[in-house]
C-alpha cells in the first residue's frame, strides 16, 4: 500500500487519500443516498392523505405487543415465531437433504432429489392447503400452526437444500485431500475445513431465501392465523383504512427484512475471514 | 531397519487408463527419493497411493508396519506418518497460519493448544515465515505459503514427507526459497519423496532417482547414473528435452 502510494507520487500522479478516509467517504456518501430516497418514498406517500392516528391505536396489535383475543401470540411476533421456527426446521431438512443430494448411495439421493423436486416445483399456497385440508382425511389432523410450519419448513428446506449443496460442491478438492493428509477425521473436515468454507458461500443466498420466507409466512394466514398480514387486512376491512394498514404492514416486514440482513450482513463478515483480505468493505 | 514405505506390485485405473503399472518400490528410513518422469506418467498417483488419497486396484501398500486396505481406518492411521505438500498448497484460507499449523496436532496428536502454539511457532520460524503466524494465507507470497504449508505437515512429526511439485506453482524467484527448505529438511535425515522436476535440486538431494513413464517405473538408481550413465532410452529422451533449457 504504502509502495504503492510512494510509485504514484514518483509518477507525479496525485496521492488517493489513505485506505481508512477512502472507506468512511463511501458510507458516508451510502447514507445520504438512503436519507434521500426514504425521504422521496415518504414524500409520495403524503399525497394518500394517510390517518395517523388510527395508525397509532392499531400499531400495538400489529407489532403483537398485546395476546390476541384467544391468549396467543399474534402481529408481527406470531410472523416472526413462524418464520423462526421454520427458519430452523428447513436448515435441519436442508443439511440432511444436501447430504441426500450429495451421496453415493442410490436411496439417499432419489430420496433427496424427489422431495427436493416435489417442494420446489409446486406452489407454496398449494402445499400449505393439502397440508391442512387433506391430511385430515387420511386421519392426520393438524392445526393451523401446525399445518403453517410444516409447510413453510419443507418448501423453504428444498431451495436451502440446494443452496446449501451448491457451496458445498465449490470448494476445491485440494482443501478435502490437505486435510486428510493431516490425518483429520471426517467430520473433523466438515466441522473446520470445508463447512466454514462452504458457508461463506452459502450465507448470502440463504439470507436472501429467510428474507423471502418472512414475507411467504403471511400465506399462514389463510389458515385462520392471527399474523401480521392478517391482521392488517382484518383492520382495513372494519375500518376502510386499506392505505393506512398495507403500509403499516409492508414497513413493519421491511423493518424486519431489515434486521435479518444486518445479522446476515455479521455473518457473512464472521465467515469471510481470509478471503479478499485486501478492499474488503 | 525395516523399510518405513513397501509398495508391492500395485496397479491403479483411472476409468480406462492405467495409470500404474505393477509398480514396486520401498523407501528405506532417511532416504531421500526423487521421482522424475514426463506429465501423465503416473508420478503423483504413485505418491497419493503412500498416503492413501488414492486407492490401488491391486496390490499393496505398507506405510510404516500400516497396510493401507482401503477404508478410511487404516488411511487415517498411516497418515499420521506421513506429511504432504501439494503442487498448490492447499492452505485452508479462513484460518490463520499459525491456525493452519496448529489444527492437526490438537486433534490428531491430542496435544494441548499452548503447547501446540509453541511447537507451531519453532516450525514456522525453521522455514522461516515466523512473522507472519498471525496472517491469513492470502496475505502471503506463494513462496511463503508454501513454506507454511511444509510447516504444517511438520507440526504433525511425520516420519516420512511427501512432495508433490512443491514448485510447479511458484514464480521462478520463489522456486528457491522452497528449495533450500527441503534441503535443509533432507540435511536434518527427514525421510522423503518428491516429484519435482527441479534436476538440479534432485541431484543435490536424492539419494536415488526414480524415473516413470506410462504408469511404470523405467529406471531407478542414484543420481549419478541416472544423469550421467542414462541406460533406458525413454530417460535418455526425457533427460534431453527437460536438461535443454
Amino acid at each position: 500500500m504504502a509502495l504503492d502510494a510512494e510509485v504514484r507520487a514518483a509518477a507525479g500522479r496525485p496521492v488517493s487519500a489513505p485506505r481508512v478516509t477512502r472507506k468512511s467517504h463511501f458510507r458516508i456518501q451510502v447514507w445520504a443516498t438512503w436519507t434521500v430516497l426514504a425521504l422521496l418514498l415518504a414524500w409520495g406517500c403524503r399525497a394518500l392523505q394517510l390517518d395517523f392516528g388510527y395508525v397509532a391505536q392499531k400499531l400495538p396489535f400489529l407489532l403483537g405487543l398485546r395476546l390476541g383475543p384467544d391468549g396467543f401470540i399474534q402481529g408481527a411476533v406470531l410472523t416472526l415465531f413462524v418464520t423462526a421456527v421454520s427458519m430452523v426446521c428447513a436448515l435441519g431438512i436442508a443439511m440432511i437433504t444436501a447430504a441426500g443430494r450429495l451421496s453415493d448411495n442410490p436411496v439417499a439421493f432419489a430420496f433427496a432429489t424427489f422431495y427436493a423436486s416435489l417442494f420446489r416445483g409446486t406452489p407454496l399456497l398449494v402445499q400449505v392447503l393439502i397440508i391442512y385440508l387433506a391430511l385430515p382425511q387420511i386421519g392426520v389432523v393438524l392445526g393451523g400452526l401446525t399445518s403453517g410450519l410444516i409447510a413453510l419448513s419443507l418448501n423453504y428446506g428444498a431451495y436451502l437444500a440446494e443452496t446449501i449443496r451448491s457451496g458445498m460442491m465449490a470448494i476445491p478438492l485440494g482443501q478435502r485431500e490437505a486435510a486428510m493428509a493431516l490425518s483429520l477425521p471426517r467430520w473433523l473436515i466438515l466441522w473446520k475445513v470445508t463447512g466454514p468454507q462452504a458457508l461463506r458461500l452459502i450465507i448470502p443466498p440463504a439470507g436472501a431465501l429467510f428474507v423471502s420466507m418472512l414475507k411467504d409466512s403471511a400465506l399462514v394466514s389463510i389458515l385462520g392465523l392471527w399474523e401480521l398480514n392478517f391482521l392488517a387486512q382484518s383492520y382495513a376491512r372494519s375500518s376502510f383504512r386499506y392505505m393506512e394498514m398495507l403500509l403499516a404492514a409492508a414497513l413493519i416486514y421491511w423493518a424486519l427484512s431489515i434486521v435479518f440482513e444486518i445479522v446476515q450482513f455479521r455473518l457473512e463478515r464472521r465467515f469471510g475471514r481470509g478471503v479478499a483480505v485486501v478492499g474488503r468493505r | 531397519m525395516a523399510d518405513l514405505v513397501t509398495i508391492d506390485r500395485i496397479n491403479k485405473w483411472h476409468g480406462s487408463l492405467h495409470a500404474l503399472r505393477d509398480v514396486s518400490l520401498t523407501v528405506a528410513p532417511h532416504e531421500r527419493l526423487v521421482i522424475c518422469g514426463p506429465s501423465g506418467s503416473g508420478k503423483s498417483t504413485l505418491l497419493r497411493c503412500i498416503n492413501g488419497l488414492e486407492t490401488c486396484d491391486s496390490g499393496d501398500v505398507v506405510v510404516d508396519g500400516t497396510r493401507l486396505t482401503g477404508d478410511a481406518r487404516s488411511a487415517r492411521f498411516a497418515r499420521r506418518e506421513v506429511g504432504m505438500v501439494f503442487q498448490s498448497f492447499n492452505l485452508f484460507p479462513h484460518m490463520t497460519v499459525l491456525e493452519n499449523c496448529i489444527l492437526a496436532p490438537i486433534w490428531v496428536r491430542k496435544t494441548p493448544k499452548r503447547e501446540a502454539e509453541d511447537l507451531a511457532r519453532s516450525v514456522l520460524d525453521r522455514v522461516r515465515v515466523g512473522a507472519h503466524a498471525g496472517k491469513y494465507p492470502a496475505q502471503l507470497s506463494g513462496g511463503e505459503q508454501q513454506r507454511v504449508a511444509i510447516a504444517r505437515a511438520l507440526c504433525l512429526a511425520p516420519k516420512i514427507m511427501l512432495f508433490d511439485e512443491p514448485t510447479s506453482a511458484l514464480d521462478p524467484e520463489m522456486i528457491n526459497e522452497v528449495l533450500e527448505i527441503i534441503v535443509g529438511l533432507a540435511d536434518s535425515g527427514m525421510t522423503m519423496v518428491c516429484v519435482t522436476h527441479e534436476m538440479a535440486f534432485a541431484r543435490r538431494v536424492a539419494d536415488r532417482i526414480v524415473f516413470m513413464d506410462g504408469g511404470e517405473i523405467i529406471e531407478h538408481g542414484p543420481p549419478a547414473e541416472i544423469f550421467d550413465a542414462p541406460r533406458a532410452e525413454r530417460l535418455k529422451a526425457f533427460l534431453g528435452s527437460i536438461l535443454k533449457n
